[in-house]
């Protein structure tokens, strides 16, 4: 394998198909694995290289899979996060419209490694076309003996089930995908027992986001040194990063874990369009609490960007320019967390729906200037008290929004 | 009024019960099925599925009254559905949508009175890089202008 053929998104567009990935060395990872490791070794190769999870959270992969008990007779399953629901986040399509094989090599690596047999793609109700070609895909796959029974002529078995959801952000959240997948409402549960004891139909399951999944194929075929040398010793491997918003190109850049948000924006993504100054930047998703201008030297990994108060999350990167007012960015933040809360515990159902009520207030020009307080207080008394992160991830970017830009909102409320 | 899906539709749902360890886990696709034949799933059609899955009738009004995407009564022939979440917002959905409301003459999330085309506003299409963006029957479109708009329109009525 070449440095470009491990690329996770592949230049050339007709790169997703079967014969296109065998040309790139595809699969032979997936074949390495099953013919001639132990799980065991699967497992400490993929810790080793320091793989965190794709999804937002940021676990670490092998220690995931590593979690889950190897004795009792209970069938084990793995799903693959494909909801996709994080705004400014588009980086799992791109795998799966350019790169399904990837995506299913990783899953093949994965089962094998945990010794599951039966694996669910939790894909996004609005990616249902997309979802299409993951199934063709899993037919090609099939038909050559690659999933399915005795995979390269071994005694390991791996059914793929492709699962489409029906809109609703918050089965993204793991356990309220669990529910979807049991065709239930998607209410998240409460932790523990963790899903890699109890998970899908009570069966030990492990959890991971498509790009996490992505990422195994070179882990195992190249080597789990070689996998850090490309991003940080306890953050491996390069990320997604999309870059929408006030950017004159905006996409999706594949990069080194690591690489400062300014150099991404700047240079990359090609900074704010003519006469366009950046007033703030969502460096993760749009739970992820905002960055100043002042704030952008920050190296995108894990770590550094929860020391700088935000999270990498998705790596979706959403630059916001001078002309947009910081209100119109809090309305629609604050409408969407109120609109997606399942509604399961108080202080997220009641705070991010008060939120919404008071923000709407001072966007129609009726607002006072306790209402900044009074935003902040709500959000303050959703941090940490919600059954599920929705919580946290409705009420860290609120915080972040009234408290960064108080000044221009005390003059949107006195206007 | 009872309901039937057709036969082939009824292939269809057999064959998406089949691979799940529980019947009733097939609840979404089984809906969806239903929906992308009927364009929407009315109390007939959910007793139907309650007993096709062994399931209490409240299990699937519970599950179609939660996701956004499933209808229980009709909608128009086709449905517009644009994005105003973030990058979408910074990249002038909101004019987008007014314009479109205009052209079609409805209101907010409303179908048109000879029941051609519905009008939604949805959350993020994780399609940010082609903001401002719509789908139309699920067909991704972006960045949409206003003459972009309109001609997506008028796609639409040549095609009735
Ligand atoms: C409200 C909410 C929404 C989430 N949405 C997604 C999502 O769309 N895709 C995803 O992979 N993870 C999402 N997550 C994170 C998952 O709960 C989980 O951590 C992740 O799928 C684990 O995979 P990883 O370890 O490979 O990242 C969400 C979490 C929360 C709290
Ligand atoms: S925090 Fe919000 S989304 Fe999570 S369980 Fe509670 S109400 Fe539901
Ligand atoms: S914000 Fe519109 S597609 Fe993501």
């Amino acid at each position: 394998m070449s440095e470009d053929d491990v690329r996770l998104i592949p230049a050339d567009d007709s790169s997703w198909r079967f014969e296109a990935y065998l040309r790139r060395g595809g699969y032979e990872a997936a074949r390495k694995a099953v013919t001639s490791m132990a799980p065991q070794d699967v497992i400490a190769e993929v810790r080793r290289a320091g793989l965190r999870g794709r999804g937002g959270a940021g676990f670490p992969a092998g220690l995931k899979w590593s979690f889950v008990p190897q004795c009792g007779t209970a069938p084990k399953y793995l799903c693959v996060n494909a909801d996709e629901g994080e705004p400014g986040t588009f980086k799992d399509r791109a795998i799966l419209v350019r790169n399904p094989h990837q995506l299913l090599e990783g899953m093949i690596i994965a089962a094998f490694g945990v010794g599951i047999r039966k694996a669910f793609i939790y894909v996004r109700g609005e990616y249902a076309r997309i979802a299409r070609r993951l199934e063709e895909a899993l037919a090609e796959a099939r038909e050559r003996g690659f999933l399915g029974r005795g995979i390269f002529g071994s005694d390991f078995d791996l059914e793929v089930i492709v699962h489409v959801g029906a809109g609703a952000y918050i089965c993204g959240e793991e356990t309220a995908l669990l529910e979807s997948v049991e065709g239930r409402r998607g209410q998240p549960r409460f932790k523990p027992p963790f899903p890699a004891v109890v998970g899908l139909f009570r069966s030990p399951t492990v959890i991971n986001n498509v790009e996490t999944l992505a990422n195994i194929p070179s882990i195992i075929g190249c080597g789990a040194d070689w996998f850090t040398a490309r991003g940080l010793p306890k953050d491996g491997g390069t990320r997604l990063f999309g870059v929408s918003g006030a950017v004159r190109r905006p996409g999706l850049y594949e990069l080194p874990m690591g690489t400062p948000l300014r150099t991404i924006v700047e240079t990359h993504a090609g900074g704010p369009p003519e006469g366009v100054a950046i007033k703030a930047v969502v460096p993760g998703g749009l739970s992820a609490p905002v960055l100043r201008p002042d704030e952008l030297d920050v190296p995108m990994d894990f770590d550094s960007l929860a020391k700088a108060g935000s999270m990498l999350g998705t790596a979706g990167i959403v630059v916001i320019g001078d002309r947009t007012p910081i209100i119109e960015v809090l309305k629609v933040t604050a409408r969407f967390y109120a609109h997606e809360s399942c509604g399961q515990c108080t202080p997220c159902r009641i705070g991010t729906s008060w939120i919404h009520k008071t923000v709407t207030r001072i966007g129609e020009g009726q607002g006072r200037l306790s209402d900044l307080d009074l935003i902040l207080r709500l959000a303050e008394g959703m941090k940490g008290r919600t059954l599920c992160p929705m919580g946290d991830a409705a009420a860290l970017p609120i915080h972040a929004l009234v408290s960064k830009f108080r000044d221009e909102l005390e003059q949107a409320v006195s206007r | 009024m009872s309901y039937a899906p057709s036969a082939a539709t009824l292939k269809k749902i057999e064959g998406m019960i089949a691979p799940y360890p529980e019947k009733s886990a097939a609840l979404l696709p089984v809906l969806r099925a239903i929906q992308e034949e009927s364009g929407c799933v009315l109390p007939e059609a959910e007793a139907w599925v309650a007993a096709k899955l062994g399931i209490r009738p409240i299990r699937v009004r519970e599950v179609l009254s939660f996701y956004t995407m499933f209808r229980r009564k009709p909608a128009g022939k086709t449905t517009i559905q644009v994005c105003r979440n973030l990058s979408c917002t910074l990249a002038g959905a909101e004019d987008i949508i007014g314009f479109l409301r205009e052209k079609l003459h409805i209101g907010p999330d409303g179908t048109t009175p000879d029941g051609r085309i519905t009008l939604e506003t949805v959350e993020c299409l994780g399609n940010c890089d082609h903001a401002p963006c719509l789908q139309i029957d699920g067909v991704d479109h972006g960045p949409v202008t206003r003459d972009g708009a309109a001609a997506l329109l008028e796609e639409l009525r040549a095609h009735e």
